[in-house]
């Protein structure tokens, strides 16, 4: 059996990668389902209505994209400049604290005020979080895989501490939560009666003016260069060190901006269960989008599709909405695996002596 | 405030070696995944995999050893699974590890919301108990803390051993050692890379998977979603910390359980004045710590990280 | 031949995608005869030795070995196992040792059992110590590899050979990191083992080492057999015509006018774990149009050197000034600015990133720069201009200036560098190992580069570890040794040997 290299690839086969892998797991959820014993047609029927059947339905799925976008950017970005911040999810608490430290009285204006003063307090929040295990990376080449990870365990632990100590809302009647963002701190409603905020217009901003910083700066340039290739990008001058702090802060501050999101315009306020692991699906989404900004956004659909319609089928169904889980870390696989098909294809060979 | 008294405590060393169980089977299973030259963050999903099939083993009436041959078999599954995506095919072994856990947390937590839908209480099993060694069990002091541990803390032990005489003393060791370093070295001996790496990955989940069988038919006696709570990362960050031997795996995963086991009972002491949060972070915090503290020095073997293909790639 | 056949190459033939870099050779070998395969860099030697290793498989042909009581074996392909049951050993030219295990452990490598419970040291060891006798061979066993030095460690390989009884042993460029002398020893180490009856196959790209040192000689040529020859009926000239194709005539040296300084290394130290290759309070001072040579076996503090000049590394004590200017806090931004042109001894680690276009590769140094951004935004239009105008200037041939970096040739990847270097029209340049790997035509072009900017007035410091490079291209020859720059007044070779092993002349 011989592996060889592929020449180029065309754009389209690239695209069309992260596509059949995203099908492949999908229909690769057959195989719980079987074991659960649902009939596998009806559930993925379920699915897809639980997506698509309604208006409802359709922009409940577009309001869990919306912090997927932005965690999935966060590692889209950091992971170009081969940063491994698997922080996400922490960060993404720590900007929901700095929307709430600012947003829920501390300060008082108009929204036109509120509003960007609360992204910016969560994003800076968001930063703070992975500089840190930036700078231990580059100070003492610490890895920031492991510190970044664990950092997520005491974020959470400290935002338990918060809710129950200075920040606990004391209208709550006895529940661990902060105090409501005020009205005019929080994102606004897309469309009535339903829960789509604005949030998803920040990050389709976002998505668009990371896709343009990558191709097209040299900041972008910076990223890619050190990503690829550090030693290189330092023997020609590249501050190898600054970029990746720089990486490091715009990624955390993304996915401090996931935490604002759920906060000022979804939740109103703080808990501890705010994100079910949005930090770690956004590693998916980025490996699925390819590490490309725009691609991001695409891939957040798709996850946010697989967990609201699995969550629909499973109130349905009575199928463990586990299933999502698979699903998306099945996707995360596969699209790793046709990354490697697309770029090598394997051979048979025949004994030796036998030509092309 | 008397906290010389916790030393003194026979409950407390009981405790930390306990509690270092786990984290020594993990600690010895990243170790000869990463000696080998492959970072297996799929750790962490390991361990829970671990926890899952032994327990439910048992649960489905199998005896508590087989359980454990079971959990160490789904280890080396999914084991397998992350060295063919790393060795062969060359993929990133960060991404390939993060979407092992990923992964194995979710096929452990479906199983068992599938097997067990209706559970108000976790059910539970009869873990192992504490052995009573005659007449060593009965020494004071000693007896408590090292002869009544269970079996599976004796195990751990004994596998310090065995990884350490596997590395040092036999040419499959040497072999493991060379494959990190520069498998080039091993291939032109004749010896197959892919092998080597694929079996030290293998073996090293297996290890890991019964770091989180532990957890659920030891230390406890059921499973909790969310029961490994990082075990796994702490245990990537402690292996560095260990310089990757196996002694030190032993040792750090020691202190580690001791550190652990002080603040819980710290905890109490001074529960009124310091929030209980500052004491559950404590070991993230410590093991971040331990990290930096080796980080500059540490050499990590040559390889690690670094594919190798057969031929012309 | 009197001498009784033991090995045969027959038609062996392997490709590479579309490049064809062994074509159906064929090469016998006799018991008891030192063979030399010539052919200049890229010629195919080391990707035909590979088949015989199985290291690669072939496409076409086979191996063949007549075992000890005369039967032919046909070697299964794509085995190193198969090579070295047959008793062949290969010492390559990338040593294949494991630098976290001692010298005894990296030779006892693949001989015990994988399954064994133990390990048996003691009878492998004195085996190793009697032929350290024979061979004259010498190595410290309990030693780890990452504390030897080069020749100990090619030592160690070439005693993994023997303790594996091979009959036939086959060095790949085995005195690129020797000195003279020391190459002298290996030989003579080599013909001691001969004479008891082992066969030798070594390839190189130095016909005088050939000439000296062979019994028989073949030449390749752009991955073809294209002469072979009795050492002793063979003309130089002839064979360097087989080995390149047509005369290659190298750049003369004309005489330059020497100007003012522009590189001045002042005591300059740096430490590293090895004080051999650390830099100790190093002078040097180069001056506008003049080459400075660099000779000396790799390890002994010109990759330090390098890191300094280059500005990746500031020194722990002493200065360095550029054009009369003290860098105090030198940086590659900084080296660059200063008009120091760097070319890497690693081209693909350091030089380029692979992934990133070839027009990307060519402005990577010079990202501030009006013609390549506006307001922190690439102008693409004119990067690509540029980099058409460059690609075409120094010939740097591919598959265009949109293409990764990657699918470039070495030499190609060479003038790529060159061209980013020498439009700046740099005042130093600082070229380390230049012509490394790269085959005639690429090296001559890269040497031709230099020399037209010494002419320009710029000062080069030339690192090399081919002395013949560096006798040819120099003005002026220092030695490094142990990390100490020594001044060579001399231009004989045997001389500069000594220097370079640390004796004096």
């Amino acid at each position: 059996m011989v592996i060889e290299p592929r020449g180029n690839i065309s754009r389209g086969v690239q695209m069309a990668i992260p596509v059949i892998a995203a099908l492949v797991a999908l229909g690769l959820a057959a195989l719980p389902l079987g074991f659960a014993g649902a009939p596998i047609l009806e559930a993925y029927k379920q699915m897809f209505i639980g997506v698509f059947g309604s208006v409802f339905s359709f922009t409940e799925m577009l309001t869990r994209a919306t912090p997927l976008i932005f965690t999935g950017l966060a590692a889209a970005l950091a992971f170009k400049a081969r940063l491994w911040n698997i922080g996400a999810e922490g960060q993404l608490y720590l900007g929901a604290m700095g929307a709430v430290a600012v947003g829920t009285g501390l300060i008082d204006g108009p929204a036109v005020l509120m509003i960007p003063l609360v992204m910016i307090a969560g994003a800076a929040a968001g930063a703070a979080g992975m500089l840190g295990p930036a700078i231990l990376k580059t100070r003492f080449g610490a890895d920031e895989v492991v510190t970044s990870l664990l950092l997520n365990f005491i974020i959470l632990i400290f935002v338990q501490m918060m809710l129950e100590g200075p920040l606990k809302d004391p209208m709550s009647m006895g529940w661990p939560q902060s105090e409501p963002i005020l009205d005019n701190a929080a994102l606004p409603q897309l469309i009535p009666r339903m829960r789509i905020h604005a949030g998803l217009i920040v990050a389709l901003v976002a998505a668009v003016i990371a896709q343009i910083a990558l191709t097209k700066t040299t900041w972008g340039f910076k990223i890619r260069a050190v990503g690829e290739n550090a030693a290189a990008a330092r023997h020609a001058g590249i501050n190898a060190n600054r970029t990746l702090l720089g990486v490091a802060c715009i990624s955390g501050a993304l996915a401090g901006l996931a935490g604002v999101s759920e906060v000022a315009g979804l939740k109103g306020y703080l808990t501890t269960d705010l994100s079910p692991g949005y930090g770690y699906s956004g590693i998916v989404v980025a490996m699925l989008a390819g590490l490309s900004p725009m691609g991001v956004v695409i891939a957040a659909l798709y996850v946010a599709s697989v967990f609201v319609g699995a969550d629909s089928m499973s109130r349905a169904m009575g199928v463990s909405s586990f299933l999502a889980d698979l699903v998306v870390s099945m996707s995360l696989i596969s699209v790793l695996v046709g990354g490697f098909f697309a770029r090598y294809r394997i051979r048979f060979a025949g004994k030796a002596g036998a030509g092309r | 405030m008397d906290m010389l008294q916790i030393f003194l405590n026979e409950s407390f060393w009981v405790a930390s070696l306990r509690i270092a169980t786990p984290l020594i089977f993990g600690v010895l299973g990243a170790l000869l995944c990463e000696r080998a030259g492959v970072l297996n963050l799929g750790i962490e999903g390991i361990f829970v995999v671990g926890a899952m099939v032994g327990w439910m083993s048992v649960y489905a009436g199998a005896p508590l050893w087989l359980g454990v041959i079971a959990a160490a078999a789904a280890g080396g599954l999914f084991g397998l699974f992350h060295a063919i995506l790393t060795v062969p095919l060359g993929l990133s072994q960060h991404v390939s590890g993060l979407g092992i856990t990923l992964f194995a947390t979710s096929a452990a937590s479906f199983l068992y919301r599938t097997i067990l839908p209706d559970v108000s209480s976790p059910p539970r099993i009869t873990a192992f108990q504490p052995m009573d060694v005659p007449f060593l069990s009965d020494i004071p002091f000693l007896g408590p803390v090292v002869f009544q541990q269970t079996a599976l803390t004796w195990l751990a032990l004994i596998m310090v051993g065995v990884v350490w005489w596997v590395i040092n003393r036999t040419p499959l060791g040497v072999a493991l050692q060379a494959v990190g370093d520069n498998p080039d070295a091993v291939n032109a001996q004749g010896l197959s890379v892919y092998k080597l790496r694929i079996g030290a990955v293998m073996a090293g989940s297996a290890l890991m998977a019964l770091g989180g069988a532990f957890l659920t038919m030891s230390a406890f006696d059921a499973f909790f979603f969310g029961m490994v709570n990082g075990r796994g990362w702490i245990c990537i960050a402690l292996v560095i910390f260990a310089s990757w031997r196996p002694g030190k795996a032993l040792l750090g995963a020691l202190l580690f359980g001791m550190f652990d086991a002080f603040q819980v009972r710290l905890q109490t002491e001074a529960g009124a004045v310091v929030p209980s949060q500052i004491f559950l972070m404590a070991p993230y915090v410590l093991s971040i710590i331990a990290l930096v503290i080796v980080a500059r020095k540490a050499e990590y073997p040559r390889a690690l990280l670094h594919p190798w293909f057969k031929g012309h790639r | 031949m009197n001498k009784p056949l033991i090995l045969t190459l027959a038609g062996l033939t392997k490709r590479f995608g579309d490049v064809i870099a062994n074509d159906a050779i064929d090469l016998t070998l006799h018991q008891g005869e030192v063979l030399a395969l010539l052919g200049e860099n890229g010629a195919g030697k080391t990707t035909l030795m590979n088949m015989l290793f199985g290291h690669y498989t072939p496409d076409a042909g086979y191996v063949e070995i007549i075992c000890e009581d005369g039967t032919p074996l046909r070697l299964p392909p794509g085995q190193p196992q198969a090579a070295i049951d047959a008793r062949i050993g290969m010492v390559h030219q990338h040593f294949t040792l494991a630098e976290n295990l001692t010298a005894l452990d990296n030779i006892l490598l693949g001989s015990e059992s994988l399954l064994s419970l133990r390990r048996h040291r003691r009878a492998a060891r004195a085996k190793i110590e009697g032929l350290m006798q024979d061979s004259g061979l010498i190595a410290p066993l309990d030693e780890k590899i990452g504390a030897l030095s080069v020749g100990e460690r090619q030592r160690v390989e070439i005693l993994k050979a023997l303790f594996h009884d091979a009959r036939v042993l086959v060095l790949d460029e085995p005195t690129a990191v020797l000195t003279p002398q020391e190459a002298d020893s290996l030989f003579v180490s080599l013909r001691k083992m001969v004479d008891r009856g082992l066969s030798v196959i070594f390839i190189s790209h130095k016909l005088h080492e050939v000439l000296a040192f062979s019994d028989r000689i073949a030449v390749l040529r752009h991955g073809k057999k294209v002469g072979e020859l009795t050492t002793a009926d063979a003309d130089k000239n002839q064979i360097a015509t087989l080995m390149v194709g047509e005369e290659t005539a190298l750049p003369d040296r004309e005489a330059c006018a020497v100007g003012d300084p522009v590189l001045e290394l002042k005591s300059v130290t740096v430490r590293r774990e090895n004080t051999r290759n650390s830099l100790n309070d190093v002078s040097l001072c180069v001056r506008a149009g003049e080459i400075v040579g660099v000779a000396g076996v790799s390890g002994n503090g010109q990759s330090a050197l390098a890191q300094v000049i280059s500005g990746l590394e500031r020194p722990d004590r002493g200065s360095i000034a550029v054009a009369g200017q003290v860098m105090p806090a030198p940086t590659p931004k900084g080296m660059i600015k200063a008009h120091v042109g760097r070319i890497p001894e690693d081209r693909h680690h350091d030089g380029v990133v692979g992934s990133m276009t070839v027009a990307e590769n060519l402005i990577i140094e010079r990202l501030d720069a009006p013609d390549v951004q506006t307001r922190g935004f690439l102008r693409k239009k004119r990067i690509a201009q540029h980099a058409r105008e460059l690609v075409q200037a120094y010939d740097v041939r591919g598959p265009g200036i949109d293409a990764r970096a990657a699918l470039l040739s070495g030499g190609n990847i060479q003038k790529l560098i060159l061209a980013r270097v020498l439009e700046q029209e740099p005042l130093v340049i600082l070229a380390n190992q230049p012509t490394r790997g790269l085959d005639f035509g690429a090296a001559g072009e890269v040497a031709r580069r230099l020399m037209e900017a010494r002419k320009r007035g710029a000062g080069v410091v030339l690192i090399s570890e081919d002395l013949d490079e560096v006798l040819s291209l120099a003005d002026r020859i220092v030695v490094m040794h142990d990390g100490q720059l020594i001044e060579a007044d001399t231009r004989d070779r045997a001389a500069i040997g000594l220097l370079m092993a640390g004796q004096a002349a």
